[in-house]
């Protein structure tokens, strides 16, 4: 089973550890078997940065870019790439997204939530029994 | 080389004169921040313990002064303490609602001149009175809880919530749940 993801300039990588954690990250350069050089357009919030593999996980996303390109550069190559987008639309983005609003639901928010899952549970008990 | 010379007059006894007493300065008490009028308050101890309640104000004890519903939830106009308490960021609009008259001495025991000291003290324990609500706490329970009742009204499934108790179930980690 050959590998589809590969540690590449261009790759775009989601940060798991680590201050940056969440975020999304292009790498830029390869430093060593170990680490690598990211960077992210102006509005990401990430500084240009050497990272260790162990800290970053591949998406299947990427940017045609060169070695070293500067932030002005990355901007437009994710917005002709169309990465954000295609980030948020992806089913990955969305699990997160959706386990982030579970983790951060206030008390009353747990209680629609039990509301609604019991609602839900009826309609299909009524499905069934019918 | 002086020499202090001996007062001419000294009383009998050694009496020391009275020490400044240290005052202790009394704060009032400390509200925590996230505990506003109108917060829906969990309460964890005591005969109402897992019920959702909304606060109304704090008293000059540091107690403080919540309600219900009554209707919603069986919960009076009733005071509180803030350790047994945790506060959610549910809030609701209590400014419509006018409890300035409501103070610790509102809740203080009445003297209950019917009770005969002696004998019966001993037998007190055995059946339990029922309690009596005065006409003054109904009163103000009613003339509350009518600007509450709207309040939360206006509010999707808010009165459902409050009407449910709390409960942990499995899975649920309260280090790591927001309230």
């Amino acid at each position: 089973m050959p590998f589809s993801r590969y540690m590449e300039v261009g790759r775009i990588v989601l940060i798991n550890f680590g201050p940056d954690k969440g975020k999304l990250a292009c790498v830029i350069d390869i430093v060593d078997q170990n680490k690598c050089l990211i960077d992210a357009p102006p509005g990401q919030g990430i500084v240009r940065q050497v990272i260790s593999f162990g800290r970053v996980a591949l998406t299947d996303l990427t940017v045609k870019i060169q070695r070293n390109a500067r932030q002005k550069t990355l901007e437009k190559a994710y917005a002709d790439a169309g990465t954000l987008e295609k980030w948020e639309a992806s089913s990955w983005a969305k699990k997160l997204a959706s386990r982030s609003k579970r983790a951060n639901l206030n008390d009353f928010g747990r209680f629609k939530v039990m509301v609604a899952k019991k609602q839900k549970a009826q309609i299909i008990a009524t499905k069934l029994a019918a | 080389m002086t020499v202090s010379k001996t007062p001419r007059y000294y009383p009998a006894e050694d009496i020391k004169p009275a020490k400044k007493t240290h005052l202790v300065k009394q704060n009032p008490p400390r509200l925590r921040k996230s505990i506003t009028p109108g917060t829906v308050l969990i309460i964890l101890a005591g005969r109402f313990r897992g019920k959702r309640v909304v606060f109304l104000k704090a008293l000059e004890s540091g107690l403080l002064l919540v309600s219900g519903p009554f209707k919603i939830n069986g919960v009076p106009l009733r005071r509180v303490n803030q350790a047994y308490v945790i506060a959610t960021s549910t809030t609701v609009d209590v400014s419509g609602v006018n409890v300035k008259h409501i103070d610790d001495v509102y809740f203080g025991r009445s003297k209950d001149p019917s009770k005969a000291e002696g004998e019966d003290v001993f037998f007190e324990g055995d059946a339990p009175k029922a309690a009596i609500v005065s006409d003054e706490r109904k009163e103000d329970q009613k003339k509350v809880d009518e600007v509450l009742l709207k309040a939360v009204a206006a509010v999707p499934m808010l009165e459902g919530y409050l009407a449910a108790h709390f409960t942990l179930t499995s899975n649920d980690k309260p280090h790591l749940m927001k309230f």
